[in-house]
C-alpha cells in the first residue's frame, strides 16, 4: 500500500471540557476525494484545524507526505502543499475577484515587489484562466463583497487553487449555498480538482453531494471517527443513519 | 488613473503659480509639502485599516537630525538622505515589536511611543536645549550657500520634487501586489496566513516605507521653518497627520497633498481672522468632511472630474 498523502495519527484537542478531537487517526490516501461528515459540534472543522495549523493538538501527529508537520505555522504548511477553503468564504472584500485571484497567484509566485502592478500582463492571465475554470469569468470585474454565496464559495476555493496546492481541505463548500445550485458547484470544483491532480477532504451536510462524489467517508461523532469506508456502505449504516444523518440533516 | 494624472500636473502649477502671485505663501506651501509627504505613510496604513497615533515621531526624528547635523554638515543633499536613514531605522525597529498588534493597541502604542520621544526631547536640555528648541543655521545646497529668497524656492522646490517623487512611489507601491495585501490586513487577515503570506511583514513594510517620509517630511519641515521643538513629536502633531490624511481622503496619493494644502491654508487664513478660534473652525471642517464628504477633498474632487467626463 502506498504511502498517504496526509496521515494523522492520536490527535487529541480539548476545548474545556468538550472533546474536539478524541483520538483521531486517519489516512487521506493520494487523488482521492474524503468527505466528512457528522452533527455540528463533532470535530469536524477542529480537524482541519489541526491539519492547516491553525491549532494546535494537545496529543498526536500530523504528516504530509512523510514529514511531520505538526507546530509549523499556517503559511509554512500552506507552503508544503496544503489549502484550504473556509465556510465562511475569506475574500478580500475591497477587492475585485479578479484581484482577489490574482492576489493568490501572486502569492504562489511572489508577493514580494513593491513596484510592479499586480494585475500585470502574466499574473492577469493566469488569474483570469483560473476564473474561468470555475465559471467566474463572467463576475472577474466585480467587488467580492457583490457576490452571491455560490460565487462566493467558488472564489475562496479557486484562490486556495492558485497556491497548486496537493491537498485541498475545504469546510462546508455548500453551506449556505441554494439548493439549486449546490449541485453544479460541487460539479464546478470536482472537475477543476480532478484536472489538477488535487486530492480533496471536504465537510459536507448534504448527502446527496456526500453519495455522488465522495471516494470515501469519514462519520465524525463527539471528537471520533464513528465509521470510515464508501459512500454506499458508510451511509447506509442503520447507526450512521439514526445517529449522524438523522441529526446532520438538521443541523 | 487619467484624472490623478492631470489633477496632479494642474495642482502642481497652481503651487508654483501661488508661491511666485503671493511670495509669504511659498513658506506655507513648502511646509504643507512637507506635511503632505509625511501624510502619505499615514495613507498607507489607513490601506491596512490602522491609525498611528503617533507618527510625528518620525518627523521629530527627521527634523532633529537636521538639527543635530546641520552646523557641521549644512548641505542639503546629505541631510535629507541621513534623515530619512535614521527615520527608516527607527521605523524598523519600532515596527518589529508594533506589526504585532492591530487597531486601537497599534494606534496607542505609536502614541505612547511618540510621547517617549517627546519626553526624550523635552527633557535631555543639555542636548536639545528641551521647549526652547533648537535654531538651524543656514545651510547650502549642492555646496553653495544661498540668499534668502533664494533659499525658499530651493526648499519649495525640493518639496515639490519628492512629493511628486513619493506620490508615484506610493501610487506604483498600492497598485502592486504588497500594496494590494494592505486591504486584506483590514479585512481578511487568515487569507493571506492561508496564502502562505505574512501579514506582519505586508504591514511592516508599509510601516518602515512610512517612517521613511515621515523623516522627509520632519526634514523638509525643519529646513523650511529653521527651528525645531519637541512639539514636532507632541501627541497633537501626530494628531494633525491623522487629520491631514482624512481631511484629504485615502483614496489615492494626491489625497494627502490635497488635505495638507487645505489645512495648511485654512489655518493661516482661519488664524487671521479669528486668532482665538481658529481650532474651532477646523474641527467644523473636519466634521463636514467626515459626514458629508468622507472620500475627503480627493473624493469631492473625483467625483466632480468623473461627473464631468461622463
Amino acid at each position: 500500500m502506498s504511502t498517504p498523502l496526509l496521515s494523522a495519527k492520536g490527535l487529541r484537542l480539548a476545548f474545556g471540557g468538550v472533546k474536539a478531537a478524541d483520538g483521531i487517526d486517519l489516512d487521506v490516501m493520494a487523488g482521492e476525494f474524503l468527505a466528512i461528515i457528522g452533527p455540528n459540534g463533532a470535530g469536524k472543522t477542529t480537524f482541519i484545524n489541526m491539519s492547516t495549523g491553525y491549532l494546535r493538538p494537545q496529543a498526536g501527529r500530523i504528516e504530509f507526505d512523510g514529514q511531520p508537520i505538526l507546530g509549523l505555522q499556517p503559511r509554512a504548511i500552506v507552503r508544503r502543499g496544503i489549502g484550504r477553503s473556509f465556510q465562511l468564504p475569506q475574500l478580500f472584500t475591497e477587492h475585485t475577484v479578479l484581484e482577489n485571484a490574482a492576489l493568490a497567484v501572486a502569492s504562489r509566485l511572489g508577493l514580494w515587489s513593491p513596484l510592479a502592478p499586480l494585475l500585470r500582463p502574466a499574473w492577469r492571465e493566469e488569474a483570469m484562466d483560473l476564473l474561468e475554470r470555475f465559471g467566474l469569468q463572467g463576475v472577474a470585474g466585480s467587488r467580492a463583497d457583490a457576490l452571491n454565496e455560490g460565487a462566493r464559495k467558488l472564489a475562496d476555493i479557486a484562490m486556495a487553487v492558485a497556491l497548486q496546492p496537493r491537498l485541498l481541505l475545504m469546510d462546508e463548500p455548500t453551506s449556505g449555498v441554494a439548493a439549486a445550485e449546490k449541485m453544479q458547484i460541487v460539479e464546478t470544483l470536482v472537475r477543476v480538482l480532478r484536472q489538477s491532480g488535487v486530492t480533496a477532504v471536504f465537510v459536507e451536510h448534504d448527502m446527496d453531494v456526500v453519495a455522488r462524489f465522495a471516494d470515501r467517508v469519514a462519520v465524525w461523532s463527539q471528537g471520533r471517527i464513528a465509521a470510515l469506508g464508501p459512500p454506499a456502505q458508510v451511509l447506509a449504516d442503520p447507526v450512521v443513519q439514526r445517529d449522524v444523518i438523522g441529526i446532520s440533516a438538521h443541523a | 488613473m487619467k484624472r490623478e494624472t492631470l489633477l496632479a500636473i494642474v495642482g502642481a502649477l497652481a503651487l508654483i503659480l501661488c508661491a511666485w502671485a503671493i511670495p509669504w505663501l511659498k513658506f506655507v506651501l513648502t511646509v504643507a509639502l512637507a506635511k503632505g509627504i509625511a501624510v502619505l505613510g499615514i495613507l498607507l496604513l489607513l490601506r491596512a485599516g490602522q491609525v498611528s497615533f503617533g507618527h510625528a515621531m518620525f518627523l521629530a526624528v527627521g527634523a532633529y537630525t537636521v538639527a543635530f547635523v546641520a552646523p557641521s554638515v549644512p548641505e542639503v543633499l546629505l541631510l535629507l538622505p541621513l534623515a530619512a536613514l535614521l527615520a527608516t531605522a527607527l521605523g524598523l525597529v519600532i515596527g518589529l515589536f508594533l506589526v504585532r498588534y492591530r487597531d486601537i493597541f497599534f494606534g496607542m502604542l505609536n502614541l505612547a511611543l511618540s510621547m517617549v520621544i517627546y519626553s526624550l526631547l523635552e527633557k535631555m536640555y543639555a542636548i536639545t536645549h528641551g521647549t526652547d528648541g533648537i535654531r538651524i543655521a543656514a545651510l547650502t545646497f549642492a555646496g553653495v550657500s544661498l540668499e534668502r529668497e533664494v533659499q525658499e524656492w530651493v526648499m519649495f522646490g525640493i518639496a515639490l520634487t519628492l512629493a511628486i517623487g513619493f506620490g508615484l512611489l506610493v501610487r506604483a507601491y498600492l497598485g502592486s501586489p504588497m500594496g494590494r495585501a494592505l486591504a486584506g490586513i483590514k479585512t481578511r487577515e487568515t487569507r493571506l496566513e492561508f496564502m502562505g503570506v505574512s501579514a506582519r511583514l505586508v504591514l511592516l513594510f508599509a510601516y518602515v516605507l512610512s517612517a521613511l517620509m515621515g523623516g522627509v517630511g520632519g526634514a523638509l519641515v525643519s529646513m523650511t521653518t529653521r527651528h525645531v521643538t519637541p512639539q514636532l513629536a507632541y501627541w497633537t502633531s501626530s494628531g494633525e497627520l491623522v487629520f491631514i490624511a482624512i481631511l484629504g481622503g485615502a483614496g489615492s496619493a494626491l489625497g494627502p497633498f490635497l488635505g495638507a494644502t487645505a489645512f495648511e491654508l485654512v489655518r493661516v487664513y482661519a488664524a487671521a481672522a479669528v486668532a482665538d478660534a481658529w481650532q474651532m473652525i477646523l474641527g467644523g471642517v473636519l466634521l463636514l468632511v467626515i459626514l458629508f464628504a468622507p472620500g475627503g477633498v480627493w473624493g469631492i474632487l473625483s467625483s466632480k472630474l468623473k461627473g464631468r467626463g461622463a
